[in-house]
């Protein structure tokens, strides 16, 4: 009951911090120092752990397989995002996540198909990091997580609420739960080996973590639909008077 | 009847006058520069299709690069002010290492589009430079927006900027030209030198 007033606290204090800061385009990253040391942090263990596990997983297991855990995992995210986007006030897309994972389930063999996104039905992924975006909370200071990798500090309050708010984790028996987390394992090494050209340009850039905060910050702003502003201003700079 | 003669020829001339002025900012229609996409697309599609080596690939990658994008701009904008204290010299080798150190950057993330394609959705214009909407369609994976911006800024129709999926170019290259001088602490001749490796 504690950590849910201090959670309430949390996103209350987000939500007040939204009326005061005007929504701007700029990097607010106050807290670079720690930022950069967790970022050394993350760079090292994705070296020396998750990068080599990931390619050797991605090598040892056969793609079909691969593949249906990943599915798997992505459709056990639905019923969460359902409820995110029903919080947001956006049914369509709650419709379109529950119905997902209705096929998937029913059709697709538990998830390890994913039906769905074969007939053009992929719903579009959501977290309470979003939510809380819709509700008018603002971005707030960049940060880098520890493991989890960069964030915003509203994100970063969305990641709790969101492991808080498991809709399908109660249903669950000690053996399902552990076969879903082991699922979900194994979809993040595949997104890392997937991946791995993009991530491996980014740590392999002159000032790593400088880049991370970039696309990081500017995918997250396109993902919320903030509108950009600065092409105006670069075109300007490109061509305009000098 | 004379006299609305004359109104009518003021009328056209005001209009000519008009479109005269509007004329040199936006000379290329919004068809044109649709079309310069989608040959620019085309041409990196048959890069990928090709099945050459990935050095061959690179090559042609900064082929298409220079001949589609408007380089030495984008490379200047990437150097940011520091770009003012370089000499004519410096600017000409910083900008030929530059088409290269992309080639070699992007070059590398074409890799997985071997089975992929890209697709123009539309075109609009916006101020003075037009935006052209494409989806990357890749294999596994959810398709994702790739936004070309194109201008005339240069007198030629190229492009200046691109975004993939909100991140965009010139930004994220200005952030690591800008980390490669200081690195070299400000010597553009080392920074160069790094860019040659990088990428």
């Amino acid at each position: 009951m504690t950590t849910f007033k201090h959670l309430l606290a949390l996103i209350a204090s987000s939500l007040i911090a939204g009326c005061s800061t005007p929504q701007d385009t700029a990097i607010n990253d106050p807290y670079e120092r720690t930022n950069r040391e967790a970022h050394a942090f993350n760079k090292a263990v994705d070296k020396v752990a998750l990068k080599p596990i990931a390619q050797e997983y991605a090598n040892i297991m056969p793609d079909p397989l691969e593949k249906g855990i990943s599915n798997f995992a992505t459709n056990l995210s639905y019923p969460a995002d359902m409820v995110n986007y029903l919080l947001q006030g956006n049914l369509g897309e709650a419709m379109y996540s529950g119905n997902a994972f209705i096929l998937n389930t029913v059709f697709g063999l538990g998830g390890l198909f994913d039906v769905a996104s074969a007939n053009g039905a992929r719903p579009r992924g959501t977290d309470f990091g979003e939510t809380m975006a819709r509700w008018g909370a603002t971005e707030g200071p960049y940060v880098e997580l520890l493991l989890l990798g960069p964030s915003t500090q509203r994100d970063a309050v969305g990641k709790i609420v969101d492991f808080a708010l498991d809709p399908i984790g109660p249903l669950l028996g000690a053996n399902e739960r552990q076969a879903v987390q082991s699922a979900s394992i194994g979809a993040g090494l595949s997104s890392r080996a997937q991946y791995n050209d993009m991530i491996e340009g980014v740590y392999n850039s002159a000032d790593s973590y400088a880049q991370a905060r970039l696309y990081y910050l500017q995918n997250r702003r396109y993902t919320l639909g903030i509108k950009e502003t600065q092409s105006d201003d670069q075109f300007e700079e490109l061509y305009g008077e000098k | 009847m004379a006299k609305s003669n004359i109104t009518r020829r003021a009328i056209l001339g005001a209009m000519a006058a008009t479109s005269f002025c509007i004329a040199p900012v936006l000379a290329a229609s919004n068809k044109q520069a649709e079309e310069l996409v989608i040959q620019l697309v085309g041409e990196i599609n048959a890069i990928i299709a090709s099945g050459k080596s990935e050095s061959a690939m690179i090559r042609e990658f900064e082929r298409v690069f220079t001949r589609y994008a408007d380089v030495s701009t984008i490379a200047r904008y990437a150097m940011g002010t520091d770009s003012r204290r370089a000499s004519d010299a410096q600017l000409s080798r910083y900008t030929k290492e530059f088409s290269g150190y992309m080639a070699r950057k992007y070059g590398k993330q074409f890799r997985k589009f071997v089975g992929g394609k890209i697709e123009v959705n539309g075109s609009k214009p916006v101020k003075k430079y037009y935006e052209i909407s494409t989806t990357a369609k890749l294999n596994g994976e959810a398709p994702f927006e790739v936004l070309f911006l194109v201008s005339e800024g240069s007198g030629e129709l190229l492009f200046f900027n691109m975004f993939i999926e909100g991140i965009n170019l010139l930004l994220s290259e200005r952030t690591e030209i800008g980390a490669l001088l200081d690195k070299n602490r400000g010597n553009i001749d080392n920074m160069i030198a790094d860019l040659a490796k990088a990428g």
